[in-house]
């Protein structure tokens, strides 16, 4: 009772309205912050658009190839030079066509001259060839990427649309991304002196277009689109066949699918 | 644009099987040869060093400041090979302004700054420090000058001072031998971490980088103070020179022991690589890696060291025999670093087939451009050697020896 009474005494200094008000203060003070911030990282990806209207984090891009409808014409590795300035030299490849032929014995000879650029001849070949077939390469565009877990300035990025590229203005020329690229899809620009690589076409995807070598392709063996939307072509092709990638014990997760590849190729 | 075709355009020629189109192009040439070369003699140099201080091998001593300053003078020249290899070398300091903390590669400025600085340069430091200041009391000129500003214009040479300097040099060295074998090991780890090479990518890879450092440090050291004792026409240690050799033994061994043993497990392994490494080590590698990184780079140095060990062989012969060791072992280890970092290139990543490497004479990335970084360090030292003269009673009549390097 004693307690109770000093209490009252005290009180109108100190009413239950203002209790109530400051009660309220402070758990508002505990909860807004939390729940706006909360908020912020409910609300989707962040937003970025660039220039030309092109928002990145709205894509995940990917591409599909049919190894048994690859002609190994070389037009794609023709279109990805002319539209990228990628050097005619023959040691520069954004892209390039591998033929593979199994002979007799069950040997596999591959070769790709000048990057198949201008098709493939046939040898005279002493043992019989059993089966042939040819296998566009291009980089993989990794979703765990070892050539940006290397490079030592940040200059080589996995962009939010999944496509690996390079920043030339901040490459030093160091060249450990194209070590640690397991599927040689880099080089280093005889010129810039910066590494370079296949870009998806950035310049033609971030404006709505297919990438050089899509659109060149007669037969249709190389697929471009969304690996994630359902209604892209690309998700149907990932459907519609058996897929394998590329040296998949090296944990890169390739975002290059190959539909009826051999396991001779690697 | 031109010369890089030009040298590309006969390599073409050479392709043993197929490799991927880009893969023409060889990346890291000698440069890159010499550069964990050169880190790894300051490692193992440093490592020598440290025997005396933290380990107390009285018989070394008259190798102690010798060793500290063949480290520095490597040290200073590290860089440069890689710099000179970049394509754009202006931007490099990009490497400590945005790093990417993933990447192995872009910890080096800062590994190599703290050993620099926080190691090297302190160790030498305290422990010259007392004489420096002794040095310049006596000297006069531009001479004088140096000496003042190297002790950082400190003048205390009381008993508490000097003693501090001790404990300074013991504190840093036990700091330093970690450091190191970090600056090293990292060298490896720069190769070993990448899994896209079957040659490079082994988790031995930093310890066997660090023991052939030890081991091309302690000859490295050995050949120079057998080289510069007699120029100052003074005794040769015998003691000391007994003990470096030991030494380069016993590192040897191990160093040996775990090349053995990365071989084993690959043949044992024997993944999907070992045909094509295989066809590398028998081809295109047999003579650098089998004739002169193993015959002559070890098992010969080895050879006769052990020779020295189980028979009384009389002193002057001994010397001869660690000299020729010494050399040895340098040609072995810098051929050690050569089948690594080129040889980890001649195959293809597909493993399908092999490339070559030819090296340039002139050129930023050629063989004069080599010697020249190779023989720096030397120059660097001859200057170290007379600023900071590493024996004891000196032609000078500068000093006495000082009571923190008789310990």
């Amino acid at each position: 009772m004693d307690i109770l009474s000093t209490k009252k005494k005290s009180a109108p200094k100190y009413g239950r309205r203002k209790f109530v008000k400051n009660l309220f203060a402070m758990i508002a003070s505990a909860l807004v912050p939390g729940s706006l911030v909360a908020r912020e990282k409910r609300s989707d990806k962040p937003v970025l658009t660039l220039a030309n209207g092109y928002k990145p984090y709205d894509h995940n891009w990917g591409m599909g190839v049919d190894v048994n409808k690859c002609i190994g014409c070389g037009r794609c590795v023709e279109a990805c030079k002319i539209e990228n300035n990628v050097p005619r030299d023959p040691f520069f490849f954004r892209t390039w066509v591998e033929r593979y032929r199994i002979l007799e014995d069950g040997e596999a000879v591959v070769d790709s001259p000048n990057g198949g650029i201008n098709s493939f001849k046939n040898g005279p070949g002493e043992k019989a060839i059993v089966r042939s077939f040819f296998v566009p390469k291009l980089c993989n565009h990794c979703d765990n990427p070892p050539c940006v877990q290397v490079c030592p300035v940040g200059a080589t990025f996995k962009s939010p649309d999944g496509v690996i590229l390079v920043e030339p203005d901040y490459c030093i020329g160091c060249r450990y991304c194209i070590q640690a690229c397991p599927y040689g899809a880099r080089f280093l620009h005889p010129e810039t002196r910066t590494a370079e690589k296949c870009t998806f076409c950035y310049h033609r995807i971030s404006k709505g277009l297919a990438p050089a070598c899509v659109e060149a392709c007669p037969t249709h063996a190389r697929i471009f689109g969304e690996v994630d939307k359902k209604a892209s072509p690309l998700q149907r092709f990932l459907r519609m066949n058996k897929i394998a990638i590329l040296k998949p014990s090296l944990n890169t997760e390739p975002k290059v699918f190959y539909a009826n590849l051999d396991m001779e190729v690697n | 644009m031109e010369d890089v075709i030009n040298h590309l355009e006969p390599l073409l020629r050479k392709i043993q099987g197929y490799i991927y189109p880009n893969e023409i192009e060889l990346h890291w040439g000698i440069l890159i040869v010499i550069y964990p070369y050169v880190t790894g003699l300051v490692a193992g140099a440093f490592i020598l060093a440290s025997l005396v201080k933290v380990f107390d091998v009285k018989e070394l001593q008259p190798t102690y400041r010798m060793s500290l300053l063949t480290a520095l003078a490597f040290l200073l020249v590290a860089p440069l090979p890689l710099l000179a290899h970049l394509g754009h070398p202006e931007k490099s300091f990009e490497i400590f302004l945005t790093p990417n903390k993933q990447s192995a590669m872009a910890m080096f400025g800062f590994v190599y700054a703290w050993y620099l600085m926080a190691v090297l340069l302190l160790e030498i430091w305290f422990d010259y420090r007392r004489d420096v200041i002794v040095w310049a009391q006596n000297e006069r000129g531009p001479r004088r000058w140096f000496h003042r500003l190297f002790s950082l214009f400190s003048s205390d040479l009381s008993d508490r001072a000097l003693k501090f300097d001790r404990k300074s040099v013991q504190t840093v060295t036990i700091i330093g031998i970690p450091s190191a074998f970090l600056l090293h090991g990292y060298v490896g780890f720069i190769f070993g971490s990448v899994k896209a090479n079957p040659w490079w990518s082994s988790v031995l890879m930093p310890i066997v980088f660090l023991f052939s450092a030890i081991v091309s440090g302690i000859a490295l050291v050995m050949l120079i103070y057998m080289l510069v004792t007699p120029m100052r026409r003074k005794e040769m240690d015998m003691r000391c020179l007994d003990k470096l050799a030991s030494f380069l033994f016993y590192a040897m061994i191990v160093d040996f022991s775990l090349e053995i043993l990365d071989f084993i497990h690959r043949i044992y392994e024997s993944e999907e690589s070992i045909g094509i490494l295989a066809e590398l080590a028998s081809g295109k590698l047999f003579v650098s890696l089998v004739v002169i990184q193993l015959l002559i780079g070890m098992i010969l140095p080895l050879g006769a060291i052990a020779v020295v060990k189980l028979f009384g062989v009389p002193a002057e012969l001994r010397r001869l025999l660690y000299f020729v060791s010494a050399l040895l072992v340098q040609v072995g280890i810098f051929s050690t670093r050569y089948n690594v970092v080129v040889g980890g290139q001649l195959f293809s990543k597909s493993l399908r087939g092999l490339t070559s490497y030819k090296m340039t004479i002139v050129g930023v990335e050629g063989l004069l451009m080599s010697i020249a970084l190779l023989l720096l360090p030397f120059v660097i030292l001859y200057i170290l050697f007379n600023l900071l003269p590493p024996w004891t009673g000196t032609g000078r009549g500068l000093m006495t020896p000082p009571e923190g390097s008789q310990k």
